[in-house]
């Protein structure tokens, strides 16, 4: 558990140094490496599935995140200072740390769940659904209404992102747009 | 890019494409799946895209590909869905089973691995295509 508590704490220092740069393109990459570190923490936490997804979302979510900051003059934020700000952040800090204190200890163990549903998934989806990865029978069998209503999101979305950003309609009548070799 | 660039891609994104091939095909064995492996296979493209330009990624896959591709992949998971009522109700299991460790075995669940790779991958390579060209306009639009 020692190299799990050393990760979160590598992820809060990411996450510090993201919101405290003063350049774009630094943040950006701190965040990258809180992801990074996200990924690791659910391979300690035996769940590949998860790292697997987390680390490519990641990537792809670095990518498109640093083709929006590179090559663009965004000026610094200029920052007051902003006393009433900072003390009503570290009393809602404060609160939220004393509430998830006092909730967090009536939590089972790590490994010991009070619901008993997924007992019966894993010790009767391999004759149920014949996969061998549980986590896929799950999703696509046992649960597959909710992978249904994530690929519904996921479309919505894309559909959404292909029509605000289209290029047609962009150009006036008659305009010849040369594009650039990205 | 450079040179340098260039060829590491030539090289690698061939095994990047695979593996991503793999991670959809092997979803129901070992850890992985349709949604990791589709964004997988969309990084391979936008892979291309970085290194050689917009135009050849695009020769591979256009978009209006990948749009069909999209919507091809949400209509066959609705179809696999559907076709559970010929056993009796939403996403029933109704191909054979097949013994356990096998590539063809779980039934419907490869099927619908693919499915969601296709509509990941080709979405994901949508947004992507259209965010870096909205980004090249609004710098034209700037200068």
């Amino acid at each position: 558990m020692f190299e799990l508590y050393f990760l979160l704490l590598f992820m809060i220092l990411g996450a510090i140094i993201a919101v405290e740069m003063k350049d774009l393109l630094s943040s950006v990459v701190a965040v990258g490496a809180v992801g990074l570190g996200l990924s690791v923490a659910f391979l300690i936490l035996k769940a590949p599935d998860l790292a697997i997804t987390q680390l490519v979302v990641e990537i792809l979510c670095l990518i498109i995140l640093i083709r929006a900051t590179i090559r663009r003059d965004i000026p610094p934020l200029e920052r007051g200072k902003e006393v009433v700000g900072s003390i009503m952040v570290l009393l809602f800090i404060g609160g939220f740390l004393f509430f998830a204190y006092s909730a967090l200890k009536d939590l089972p163990s790590f490994g010991h769940p009070i619901m008993r549903v997924s007992q019966n998934y894993l010790a009767e989806g391999l004759k149920k659904t014949g996969a061998t990865n549980l986590v896929t029978s799950v999703i696509l069998d046992f649960r597959a209404y909710d992978t249904l209503g994530e690929a519904t999101v996921l479309f919505t979305a894309v559909v959404g992102v292909l029509v605000v950003l289209r290029r047609i309609g962009r150009k006036k009548v008659g305009e010849i747009v040369k594009e650039e070799d990205e | 890019m450079t040179l340098i660039v260039k060829t590491i891609t030539r090289l690698t994104v061939g095994l990047i494409l695979l593996y991503g091939i793999y991670i959809v095909t092997h979803g129901h064995l070992s850890p992985g799946g349709g949604f990791a492996g589709g964004v997988i296979i969309a990084l391979s493209f936008v892979h291309l895209m970085l290194a050689f330009g917009k135009d050849l990624a695009l020769k591979k896959l256009s978009e209006s590909l990948a749009s069909f591709f999209e919507s091809f992949g949400a209509i066959m998971f609705l179809t696999i869905a559907l076709l559970g009522f010929i056993g009796g109700y939403f996403f029933f299991n109704f191909v054979f089973k097949g013994k356990p460790f096998n590539l063809f075995s779980a039934g419907i669940i490869p099927l619908c691995n693919i499915a969601i790779c296709l509509k990941v991958g080709a979405g994901l390579f949508a947004v992507f295509v259209a965010l870096v060209l909205l980004s090249s306009t609004t710098q034209k639009g700037n200068k």
